[in-house]
């Protein structure tokens, strides 16, 4: 009587755990298409911005339904792998950043667009916006943001220091740096995003670029730990020493550079376009009309070499996730979130992909579109052309941690910068093995 | 007088019954963390014997064990781990004396006791992340309430730049864990305490026993198990902590705050090593089960709490 209880309790018992295992949520039921989007909240667009343009595709398009997810930039990636792990995935689309692709079409993630993209697309957006999302000839994502990091300073703060233009190299910066220091205008005239993530390879890059450096060679081997990716590390810790970059930076992301340039604590800050928005917001900003663009400044040895400016590419794309049960109505979302009318009316917080509002009338239209465009696009049509790539392989997360770290050792004085590349270099080394 | 026709019938049935009813109440939570957990950890374990990059149809290839071979030769994962053992020893020494402390101050009844052990609560009851986020900005260079605090006191010139000393940063991620936990460790032994007899405290204090001796031999072997408890739950998390270090330093400045788990985190979703990540958390479980056999093997006197 009681074994026979016993036996029954456990088949219950089973069954039930069985079942709390197996439980899947319940097939999606017909009617409107519900497709969800996955997007960073910092830098291009605004969430609210993103919202509006949602709403405003849902009214056109009655059938679909948008639901946007905002995350930090930090969180991007993993959310994208996790949400890839369940079927139907997560999201059906999400913001691909430009250090990603290689890592994503190797795992399947991505959809093959190649056919999808209208021959209007090609000829419209800037080949570089392509190159970010084209691999072996195949379209993997929409183009949609074109961002690099710019050089801003406090127009004021060199005016009352006596200098009447920004410095062109680095080392003139420097110079500046010391007498605005000097003069009680800043305690740390400069400000980075040098914390272990990775906006410290996005700095780092721009500053090995201007020193006529180099990630990889034309094999494919890293170099960065030659006498030139040294020389920029060293450059870096020296600021520090000397008391000219916040030494916070070692700790700092780029809202944290933002907040402090804002405040007015710093005069030149390096970073993506939305900090020059912002500058002009009074809630926000304590020194509206005050920050101006220049060129992103070479080291001296750069110039000689014929670098005439460098900078680091940040842009990002759509991409339609591989395993979506709605690839069209993806499509549809992504391919009207990236049309140049929707650009254009949001070109306040983004600058457009399309080469044709560069032009003649249409430039007039987006100088005059905002506020801040008149600065924004000649800022952003000199800077562009000389953002550098981060190294395009798909094991790039962990080749960027390498670095990361061995940057941060450098900066916090625990290794030489030479002995901490060379142990990154072989890390990077180590990885292209096991590919 | 037939001895052998008197059984002992009613006690075995009683304490049969009694095993009886208490397995009906575990049973539904049994079944439902068995069911949501027991899959998940067969298959990492499963898992942790390949090499399995994360994607779509990615191939997974069988390696022996490989991944445990490779982290337990690997010089930084020692690294890792002895940060990890750091913070855990410093933070539940830390967590047990100030909330034996607290304990203590809560018992004796002062002005306001209430209001103390109901504030208590606030800093348990805070998000870790929102509580991270928060000390994330006290301990800012740049604009930090620590710093401001120093500046007052006049105790620094200049504000210091707390996160971007490797040295440091620990010790700041401890103590704002810290400042997290301690509620619960105070109310765990704080509870305890209530339930020592006052009588005994009163004889002894008859007998001409000071305060500290009667702490040193009254209270504290009474509150054993309550230590016992608190001491398990606090080493397992903390060998555990995550989320504070995700929100307040991302594993920096230098790698210095980067614990096991966080090293999990890295090596399984940036760098995507499904089977070395799932390695790891099975070295996790192994280090924090020892720690926990450990613990109860010094501290478990099942005899002494009848």
């Amino acid at each position: 009587m009681h074994s026979i209880k016993k036996s029954v309790f456990l088949m219950v018992a089973l069954v039930t755990i069985l079942s709390v295992v197996g439980c899947a949520p319940a097939a999606a039921p017909k009617g409107p298409v519900t497709i969800h989007v996955l997007t960073m909240d910092q830098a291009g667009l605004k969430p609210a911005d993103i919202d509006q343009i949602a709403r405003d595709f849902e009214a056109a398009n009655p059938d679909i339904k948008v639901v946007m997810e905002y995350v930090g930039y930090d969180y991007v990636h993993d959310k994208i792998t996790t949400g890839m792990a369940s079927t139907p995935p997560a999201y059906d689309a999400a913001m691909v950043d430009v250090i990603w692709p290689d890592e994503f079409i190797k795992k399947g993630y991505l959809l093959d667009v190649s056919d999808r993209v209208t021959q209007d697309m090609k000829d419209g957006i800037f080949p570089a916006a392509w190159n970010g999302v084209t691999r072996n000839g195949k379209i993997y994502g929409m183009p949609w943001l074109m961002d690099v990091k710019y050089f801003m300073y406090n127009k004021d703060m060199l005016e009352k220091a006596g200098f009447t233009a920004p410095p062109k190299t680095w080392e003139e910066m420097l110079d500046q740096a010391k007498v605005i220091k000097e003069k009680g205008l800043a305690e740390f005239p400069v400000t980075w995003s040098w914390n272990q993530k990775e906006g410290v390879v996005c700095d780092y890059t721009a500053l090995l670029f201007g020193n006529g450096g180099a990630f990889l060679d034309k094999d494919g081997k890293p170099v960065f730990n030659d006498a030139k990716g040294v020389e920029a590390l060293d450059w870096m810790k020296k600021t520090i020493d000397d008391g000219l970059t916040n030494p916070n930076a070692v700790s700092s992301d780029e809202m944290a550079v933002e907040a402090d340039f804002l405040a007015g604590k710093s005069a030149f800050a390096v970073n993506w376009l939305f900090q020059y928005a912002d500058s002009l917001d009074p809630t926000k900003s304590q020194v509206a009309n005050q920050v101006a663009f220049a060129p992103m400044p070479v080291f001296k040895v750069g110039a000689d070499a014929g670098i005439t400016g460098s900078s680091v590419d940040g842009s990002s794309s759509f991409a339609v996730m591989a395993t979506t049960p709605n690839p069209d109505a993806v499509w549809k979302f992504l391919t009207y979130l990236a049309s140049n009318e929707v650009q254009m009316k949001y070109s306040a917080s983004m600058l457009p992909i399309w080469m044709e509002d560069y032009k003649g009338a249409k430039l007039d239209t987006l100088k005059a579109a905002t506020p801040s465009n008149p600065v924004t696009v000649p800022a952003f049509m000199a800077q562009f052309p000389y953002a550098n790539e981060r190294p395009t392989v798909p094991y790039y997360n962990e080749a960027s941690a390498a670095l990361q770290m061995a940057i941060q050792e450098v900066l916090t004085g625990a290794k030489p910068a030479q002995q901490a590349l060379d142990e990154a270099a072989a890390k990077w080394v180590e990885l292209a093995k096991t590919q | 007088m037939n001895l052998s026709v008197v059984k002992p019938k009613k006690r075995n049935s009683l304490s049969r019954q009694d095993t009886r009813t208490a397995w009906l109440f575990i049973a539904p939570s049994l079944i439902i963390i068995l069911g949501v957990a027991l899959w998940p950890i067969l298959s990492t374990f499963f898992l942790s014997f390949f090499n399995a990059p994360s994607g779509l149809n990615q191939p997974r290839i069988f390696n022996w064990g490989r991944n445990y071979i490779d982290l337990l030769a690997d010089p930084a994962f020692w690294q890792t781990i002895s940060r990890t053992a750091y913070f855990t020893i410093v933070s539940v020494v830390l967590e047990l004396l100030a909330g034996l402390g607290i304990a203590q101050l809560i018992h004796s009844r002062p002005l306001g006791w209430k209001f103390l052990r109901f504030s208590l609560i606030i800093p348990w009851a805070v998000p870790t992340i929102v509580s991270g986020a928060m000390w994330r900005w006290i301990y800012s260079g740049d604009f930090g309430a620590l710093n401001g605090l120093l500046m007052q006191l006049g105790l620094i010139k200049h504000y210091i730049p707390f996160l971007t000393k490797p040295e440091l940063a620990m010790n700041l991620v401890i103590l704002a864990d810290f400042w997290h936990v301690v509620p619960l460790v105070a109310l765990i032994l704080q509870a305890a305490l209530a339930g020592i007899p006052v009588e005994l405290d009163e004889a002894a204090e008859v007998d001409g026993a000071n305060a500290w001796q009667r702490f040193w031999n009254i209270r504290l072997p009474m509150l054993r198990g309550a230590i016992l408890v608190a001491l398990i739950i606090r080493t397992v998390e903390a060998f555990r902590v995550f989320d504070i270090v995700y929100i307040i330093t991302s594993g920096g400045p230098a790698s210095s705050t980067i614990t096991i788990s966080y090293l999990t985190y890295l090596t399984t979703f940036p760098y995507g090593k499904l089977g070395a990540g799932a390695a790891l958390s099975f070295l996790i479980s192994i280090f924090t089960l020892t720690l926990a056999i450990i613990y109860i093997r010094f501290l478990y006197r099942p005899e002494e709490n009848q």
